[in-house]
């Protein structure tokens, strides 16, 4: 299953604010909805791992970071915007046309 | 507000005559605002106050960038012989930073927040113990993010985030213009305490200026003080601070190099004096120097001469005549003398060149041929600041010093109040002609001698091969003249009145 892994995404956020949390749920509904079985996130607390956003350069939070594959890209915010969510990310539907917006 | 809010402690920037404007330094565990126009001087000021904290007062600190990279910004200092990034390998300075080109590809999306940069501030804080921040380049937030207003709530929690950590800070932004406030209106998140940098034209020249403009619940100097940037110290305020702190006085005195002339002085100037000579053209001022120099290297002190109105030959030449050799003297060693065009620089380099020519070659004497030729090229307020910043440094150093003062009336009574420093200096040797009888003499009078009685009469003198003769007392001095030149006594009033205001 984990050899169809198509995209890597790390979500930075900061504590348990209502912004951390909604951006979880929302990215946990992409990647358990329409890119189920495509794509594999973790989430990092600035809180607890200040040295992984010093070293990513991550000013804000929530700040999603597509990982894989290249280039990389970051999106601010709560991630409640689905589809310039897609767009920023640049990632297309499995088998399908690029995902409009 | 409470009348009783305790005056907040200031932490040390240990910036030449920023401790003294701010009256101690930075609102300590407060974050300051620095604003100034592009090239105002606002990030070597931020970065000095790091590197001074470093390396003098042994504390950690922060740079937090979010526009320039900290490699530029590092090799911008390295010509002053800061080196940051050693500071950074030894764990001393840490660097947050949050710029980069990777934050073009950021897209923003709903709601957030600055909790990561604040959470790598912490670190870093922590990371070195630091007590002393500093944030640069918040104008790229305003780029990033659109909307000013979030910026600006972002920001202000930044700030409370550093009260919580209980750091000195500067937070610097640019200003478009001199006369406006900053670009993104931020004065608002931390206006508290703002330190305004401007850098005008003034006169065709560059004219830099620090001003604090408030300290909440704290003291400090009002106005624009000109300031300089130096190419081994950095930024330097102009030190006016000095001159109202008298050490105690010296008693011991020194020679003028014309033995009547001390005389008339009570047996020499003190050792601490400022004396300012002022006469017209050919009578002599020159010689004057010439005389004070010698009698020093006589002494076997160390001499200093600024010349702005001759070179170094002609001087030597003049002085030949004299019988006195100052190439001998210079290549003895006992001797400097530095000769260039008023013009070369604005007054404030010319301050900052010349103290560091002195703190150099440590002169037991100095003189300035002439302040005159320097009030020329500059405006009012920069020729007040550059006599002051003379005589305070001669003053703290403890050095002899000369001023020359030409005065453009030919005869009769000098017009020593349009030179600043006639109030400030300790003694004030008048050089005159004077009319008798259809013929034009050479006479000379004592002014002013502080702290000492001296001979207030005018004495009538002669140039000749071996320098300058005082003749015996005139026999008809009041008959001097026809009224061009006045009673010494009267000068005397005047100036002692004017002495007394400041003292």
């Amino acid at each position: 299953m984990n050899t169809f892994i198509k995209y890597r995404l790390r979500l930075f956020v900061t504590g348990h604010t209502p912004a951390s949390l909604s951006a979880q749920k929302n990215l946990r509904k992409l990647c358990e909805g329409e890119l189920r079985g495509w794509c594999e996130f973790e989430v990092v607390d600035v809180l607890k791992q200040p040295e992984l956003a010093e070293e990513a350069r991550i000013i804000a939070t929530p700040t999603l970071v597509k990982l894989t594959p290249e280039p990389q890209r970051k999106v601010i915010g709560d991630l409640s915007n689905h589809d310039q969510l897609l767009h920023v990310l640049d990632m297309h539907l499995p088998a399908s046309e690029p995902a409009g917006h | 507000m409470n009348a009783q809010t305790l005056e907040i402690e200031k932490l040390p920037t240990g910036i030449g005559g920023f401790d003294y404007i701010s009256y101690g330094g930075l609102p300590k565990r407060r974050t300051t605002l620095i604003a100034g126009t592009s090239g105002s001087g606002k990030t070597l000021l931020a970065l000095q106050f790091l590197h001074n904290g470093i390396e003098r007062f042994h504390e950690g600190a922060v740079l937090v960038t979010l526009q320039e990279q900290p490699e530029d910004l590092f090799a911008n200092v390295r010509s002053l012989g800061w080196d940051l990034a050693s500071h950074v390998a030894q764990g001393r300075l840490e660097v947050v930073d949050a710029c980069g080109e990777t934050q073009e590809y950021a897209q923003v999306s709903g709601e957030y927040d600055l909790g990561a940069l604040t959470a790598r501030i912490e670190h870093a804080v922590g990371k070195v113990r630091a007590t002393r921040l500093i944030l640069g380049g918040a104008g790229a937030l305003f780029s990033l993010f659109r909307d000013p207003h979030f910026v600006r709530r972002a920001l202000r929690r930044v700030v409370m985030a550093l009260r919580q950590l209980e750091v000195t800070a500067l937070i610097v932004v640019e200003r478009t213009d001199d006369d406006k406030m900053a670009r993104y209106e931020v004065e608002e998140f931390v206006a508290d305490n703002v330190v305004i940098l401007r850098n005008r034209l003034d006169n065709e020249r560059r004219r830099r200026t620090a001003e604090v403009l408030k300290f909440r619940g704290s003291f400090h100097q009002k106005g624009e003080f000109s300031f300089t940037i130096d190419p081994v110290d950095g930024i330097d305020i102009s030190p006016i601070s000095s001159l109202a702190s008298s050490a105690e006085a010296a008693t011991t005195r020194i020679s003028l190099g014309v033995p009547e002339l001390d005389q008339m002085c009570g047996g020499g100037v003190y050792r601490d004096n400022i004396v300012l000579v002022s006469g017209a053209t050919g009578t002599g001022k020159t010689l004057m120097v010439t005389e004070f120099i010698d009698s020093g290297i006589q002494a076997g002190e160390r001499s200093l001469l600024f010349s702005f109105e001759e070179d170094r030959e002609q001087l030597v030449r003049n002085a030949s005549n004299w019988g006195v050799d100052l190439g001998a003297a210079e290549a003895g060693g006992l001797l400097k003398i530095f000769s260039e065009y008023p013009e070369r620089r604005g007054m404030e380099d010319h301050l900052i060149h010349m103290r560091r020519a002195i703190q150099d070659f440590k002169p037991e004497r100095v003189a300035i041929d002439s302040i005159s030729s320097m009030e020329q090229s500059a405006n009012a307020r920069s020729f007040r600041e550059f006599i002051l910043g003379v005589i305070s440094y001669l003053k703290v150093k403890r050095i002899a010093g000369m001023l020359i003062h030409s005065s453009t009336e030919v005869i009769g009574n000098p017009p020593l109040n349009d030179a600043y420093a006639s109030t400030i200096a300790d003694v004030i040797v008048a050089l005159r002609y004077v009319e008798e009888g259809g013929a034009v003499r050479r006479a000379l009078t004592v002014l002013k001698m502080r702290g000492s009685q001296h001979d207030k009469r005018i004495r009538e003198y002669d140039i000749d091969g071996d320098g300058m003769h005082i003749k015996e007392l005139h026999g008809g001095e009041k008959g001097i003249g026809s009224g061009a030149a006045p009673s010494a006594p009267q000068s005397d009033a005047a100036l002692g009145a004017s002495a007394q205001k400041r003292e």
